[in-house]
């Protein structure tokens, strides 16, 4: 228990600078005979002004796109809401509701657009080792022309030296009906890093970063006006985290 | 753009400061601000116009950090090598990267109970009562909690850096 009227709730508000002139007086002057304890507070102080300082970088920083742009997600995930709006119609509908059961379960999504045919594109390609692409990085600007002018769409092939990838080259494949293009990327340990990219498969102008699993691989993927990109690679979450900002920065120089 | 949405935008850098000194990771800390942002904007019915918005925000972000420390076990403050090498080739002069650093060191050793009140109060500069009100817990504990978690953090910045190293390692 504090001595006198001075509570630790004083205290914590003199470390802060909270208190009414008055107030303040008070606890200084209850201070001024405690040294030890005014030392600790003192240093405390300090503490705060080094926290405050040590971050304050973070508010001058550019804000990136992809919080200006989040989208609202409802309290419901889209997954059980799907799922909810069915058994719903099943209920009122009968064999109505087994024919929209079919027609949601079946609906394209960028799931089934965009990471799975990424991710098999990434299995199938991964484990080569004299052809992994069918064109090389020495040819790069062919290669991103060709891509670029088979996908009606400039493309590029960031660049991802910075954090230790190197352009293997790229190739050419199908996304349903339509082309799409594929970047290899690879590390000095061997290690395979894969681009995808095709049409924007949906209505949406934007999507934030989504992150998905599909077995052993990681998955980042986005949807930016005309393309749709999928980032694969054997990693974790966290390690291919920072590769899909690089990717994103060298896609949005 | 409803009016709404405007004023949660505004919000946005100091969301990210506030996530950034929690995780001690700049790009931990955007995936908190985004997830905050999405269930924010999902939810903006459940804000009572007139009310603290940025309070109202910190709640949303203070429960998507608790499921997150609770899905990973602390998982999501540990400061591996890899994150100390990105703070060190971090941009700036090197004595404001190494202050970041030492700050952010120290701040990995509170638990994120006295962590979480001490930022919001002592960088977010909430009052207490909205500290308070952020957490869901009473004043008294956000009273206690800071006295506790100032204690050990100026206890461990004058302990020097060295201390805080050798633990992470």
């Amino acid at each position: 228990m504090q001595p006198g009227p001075i509570r630790d709730a004083d205290l914590q508000a003199w470390v802060d600078d909270r208190l009414e002139p008055e107030r303040r007086a008070v606890v200084e002057a209850w201070l001024a005979e405690q040294p030890e304890r005014a030392a600790a507070l003192a240093r405390q102080r300090r503490a705060n002004e080094r926290l405050r300082a040590a971050y304050a970088h973070v508010l001058r920083e550019p804000v990136p796109d992809r919080l200006t742009q989040a989208r609202p997600r409802g309290a419901v995930s889209p997954g059980l809401r799907r799922i909810a709006a069915a058994v719903a119609l099943l209920l009122v509908g009968g064999v109505a509701g087994w024919v929209v059961r079919d027609h949601v379960a079946t609906r394209p999504t960028l799931e089934s657009e965009l990471v799975r045919p990424a991710a098999f594109a990434h299995t199938v390609y991964l484990p080569e080792v004299r052809h992994p692409v069918e064109v090389t990085a020495d040819q790069e600007q062919h290669l991103v022309a060709w891509l670029s002018k088979r996908l009606g769409s400039p493309l590029r092939a960031p660049s991802l030296a910075a954090s230790g990838w190197q352009l293997v080259g790229g190739r050419l494949l199908p996304a349903g009906p339509g082309p799409a293009a594929q970047f290899m990327y690879e590390e000095r340990g061997g290690n395979r890093l894969t681009l995808f990219i095709r049409h924007n498969p949906g209505s949406r102008e934007a999507t934030a970063f989504r992150f998905a699993e599909e077995g052993e691989f990681s998955v980042f993927y986005w949807v930016d006006g005309p393309l749709a990109y999928a980032l694969t690679g054997k990693m974790s979450r966290e390690a291919l985290l920072p590769i899909a900002e690089l990717v994103y920065a060298g896609l949005n120089p | 753009m409803t009016p709404v949405r405007g004023l949660i935008v505004e919000q946005i850098p100091r969301l990210r400061r506030y996530a950034r000194a929690l995780t001690g990771d700049q790009s931990r800390a955007d995936d908190l601000v985004q997830d905050c942002l999405e269930r924010a904007l999902g939810r903006t019915r459940l804000w009572k116009p007139g009310t603290n918005i940025r309070a109202w925000l910190f709640t949303i972000m203070h429960n998507l950090f608790v499921n997150d420390l609770r899905r990973n076990k602390g998982g999501l403050r540990s400061l591996d090598d890899a994150t100390l090498a990105q703070q060190e080739s971090a941009d700036g002069d090197g004595l404001a990267a190494m202050e970041l650093r030492d700050i952010d060191r120290a701040l990995a050793q509170l638990t994120p109970e006295h962590r979480e009140v001490l930022l919001l109060v002592a960088v977010e500069q909430l009052t207490y009562q909205e500290a308070a009100d952020a957490l869901g817990i009473p004043v008294g504990t956000v009273m206690s909690r800071l006295a506790r978690g100032r204690a050990r953090l100026a206890e461990v910045l004058e302990d020097g850096p060295g201390r805080g190293l050798r633990r992470v390692k």
